[in-house]
């Protein structure tokens, strides 16, 4: 049979969880990583970070309205999904999640992004003509109240949506880890740490995606990037990066430690099969090179334009490194017989339902939602990124 | 208690919320069956409407009541415990009435369903690699199907 060695169960040759089921834990990743990052503004006063503070709270928003589809591409019937809020099955964590999904886009992600931006969309109803005053009057929800005292409500109110937001991201993001690490079958999957390693290589690429992004975005606007902002950034992916490296190893040492039946499998597939996407992609040049960079930027003071390249050269690198740990768990563990005498391989179609370009669409379509979000509700308005830092210090 | 003027728009979004719960109720009483729950986490009348469906499988109890030869047969050899629908696929129809005649079975396909190679049937199995051992030509040619050899 092409592509299996050794002893394979007949339900173990073709893997069933394609290059979407990698994709699905990596944009949820990123919603959860960006919204930290706002919250760091919000919650722990990080003053810093603030000009990245809204564009952090859209790119989540348009990665999560984007992580279901990955799941009802590969499932098909979408028509069959709404079955899962009608009639939920208690003992499913996938039924669960939905509740956590949509609690989290509604009454944190949206909520948020409403109160932070109401006084804005009052302005633009006032300002806007044509089907766009009509877009922001709906979104006022027909009522112009911005006077400081409301404002000053919004803020007290959105802190209190940050504080119950970061539970329910940890919650979002750990679920996907909970997933793959309750699957007792499968001892590549198998670990009480998974949810603790995807949350934090979550945190790791969603913070670097709206470093990534805000650097971008300057660029085409022809805007000088904040610097304090995006070192600070740039201090905060490194320690969590730092947090997220060390976990990843504790869980590799306890596997080599523990050395149970299932190691000699595991050991043999990453020396072979998933050498270059999980020693060479995920763990040098996803993570080793990336915290070597950003160290550099720590300890040494280096002029701006050589810090920005470095953040952006380790921003792309996380992206990859996470990408690759993602695949590394999905295909990886599906990739060997629970027999452990076989291996099979995976082929990524191309043009299928389930293929790669499948795959590159879902990637650039949060773009596209983020492009749309920005243009509506423009996250760089001056005074609006002033009364910021002013209304976290009123707090 | 009057809702502080300043607070109000708050309140809006919140009745969006109730909105939008109210018509989720409202979807859900719909498009849920009625008797979904009755007994488990099903559909209670699923039962009922499966139960009602027509028969497709008469059992080799009722084939061998008329072909008492083949059941005969059959009993002697490697096939005894293979049923007769197992090959000539679902007869409810014909051993109602013998009248409706049943389709010849194509065994190039048939007989692979069960015999050909695989590694996860147990060794002591008969096997065979189709294309090596009959190249197409039809099982029977060779064996007989009731004696199984
Ligand atoms: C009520 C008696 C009866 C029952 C029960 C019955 N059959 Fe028949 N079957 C017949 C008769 C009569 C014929 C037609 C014989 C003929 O034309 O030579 C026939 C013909 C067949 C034929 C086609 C023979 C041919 O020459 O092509 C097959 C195959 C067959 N039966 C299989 C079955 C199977 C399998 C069952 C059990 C699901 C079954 N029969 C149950 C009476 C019965
Ligand atoms: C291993 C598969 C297999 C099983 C089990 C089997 N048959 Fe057959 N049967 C065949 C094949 C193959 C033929 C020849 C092709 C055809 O006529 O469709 C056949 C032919 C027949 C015929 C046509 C007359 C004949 O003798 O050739 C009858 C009647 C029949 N089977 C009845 C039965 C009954 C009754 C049983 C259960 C007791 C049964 N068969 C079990 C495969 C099977
Ligand atoms: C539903 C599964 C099934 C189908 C379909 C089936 N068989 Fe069998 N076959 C068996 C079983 C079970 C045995 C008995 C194996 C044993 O001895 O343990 C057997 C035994 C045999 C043997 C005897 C092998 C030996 O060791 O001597 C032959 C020959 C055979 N089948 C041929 C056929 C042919 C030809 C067909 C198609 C008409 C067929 N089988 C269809 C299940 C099937
Ligand atoms: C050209 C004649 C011929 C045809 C056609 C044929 N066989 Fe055979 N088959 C034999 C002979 C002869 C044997 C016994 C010798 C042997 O074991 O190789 C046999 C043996 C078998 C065995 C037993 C093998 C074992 O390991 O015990 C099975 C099972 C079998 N055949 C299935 C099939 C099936 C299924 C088909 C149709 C796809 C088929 N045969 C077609 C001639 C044939």
């Amino acid at each position: 049979m092409s592509g299996v060695e050794g002893y394979m169960y007949p339900n173990e040759i073709t893997l069933n969880w394609s290059v979407l089921i990698v994709l699905y834990p990596y944009i949820t990743g990123l919603v959860a990583g960006a919204f930290i990052l706002a919250s760091l503004v919000r919650i722990f006063n990080v003053k810093a970070v603030a000009p990245t503070y809204r564009l952090a709270l859209l790119t989540a928003l348009s990665f999560l309205l984007v992580a279901p589809l990955p799941l009802q591409l590969h499932l098909g019937h979408p028509l069959r999904s709404p079955e899962m809020y009608f009639t939920p099955h208690s003992t499913s964590a996938m039924a669960m999640f939905g509740f956590v999904y949509l609690w989290y886009l509604m009454a944190v992600l949206v909520f948020e992004i409403w109160l932070d931006y109401r006084s804005d969309i009052v302005h633009l109803s006032q300002t806007s003509t044509g089907w766009k005053r009509t877009l922001y009057r709906a979104m006022t929800l027909g009522s112009d109240n911005i006077s400081p005292r409301s404002l000053a409500i919004d803020h007290k109110v959105g802190w209190i949506v940050t504080l119950v937001g970061i539970p329910s991201a940890f919650i979002l993001h750990g679920y996907v880890g909970f997933i793959f690490g309750s699957l007792k079958a499968n001892p590549w999957w198998n670990s009480p740490l998974m949810p603790v390693v995807f949350l934090f290589s979550a945190m790791v690429s969603g913070i670097a995606a709206v470093l990534l992004l805000y650097m971008g975005i300057s660029k085409l606007r022809k805007t000088p990037v904040d610097m304090p902002c995006v070192d600070t950034i740039a201090m905060y992916l490194f320690y969590i990066f730092i947090l997220d490296f060390s976990l990843e190893m504790l869980d590799l040492v306890h596997r080599v430690y523990e050395a149970d039946e299932s190691f000699r499998t595991l050991n043999f597939m990453v020396h072979t099969k998933l050498y270059f996407s999980q020693i060479v992609l995920q763990i040098c040049l996803g993570t080793l090179v990336p915290i070597f960079l950003l160290a550099i930027t720590q300890v040494k003071k280096l002029p701006e334009l050589v810090r920005r390249r470095i953040y952006i050269v380790s921003g792309f690198l996380v992206q990859l490194g996470v990408f690759a740990m993602r695949w590394n768990v999905v295909i990886g563990g599906q990739l060997f017989s629970k027999s452990f005498l076989g291996y099979t391989t995976y082929k990524m179609s191309l043009v299928t339902k389930e293929g790669l370009f499948a795959a590159i669409a879902l990637t650039v379509l949060p773009l596209v939602i983020l492009w749309i979000l920005v243009k509506l509700l423009p996250p760089w308005d001056k005074e609006a990124q002033a009364s910021i830092p002013a209304a976290t210090a009123a707090n | 208690m009057s809702i502080p003027k300043d607070a109000r728009h708050l309140f809006r979004f919140a009745i969006l919320f109730v909105i939008a719960f109210v018509v989720f109720l409202v979807i859900r009483h719909f498009v849920v069956p009625k008797t979904f729950g009755e007994y488990g986490h099903y559909r209670g009348a699923a039962i009922t409407e499966i139960a009602a469906r027509p028969m497709h499988f008469a059992g080799h109890q009722k084939c061998e009541t008329c072909h008492v030869d083949i059941g005969e047969a059959k009993k002697a050899g490697k096939h005894e415990n293979v049923s007769c629908e197992a090959c000539h696929g679902p007869l409810a129809q014909h051993a109602d009435d013998p009248s409706i005649q049943p389709t010849k079975i194509n065994t190039t396909e048939v007989c692979i369903r069960c015999h050909a190679d695989s590694a996860a049937k147990p060794g002591v199995f008969p096997q065979i690699d189709p294309v090596q051992h009959s190249g197409g030509v039809p099982c029977e040619t060779c064996h007989q199907p009731h004696n199984g050899l």
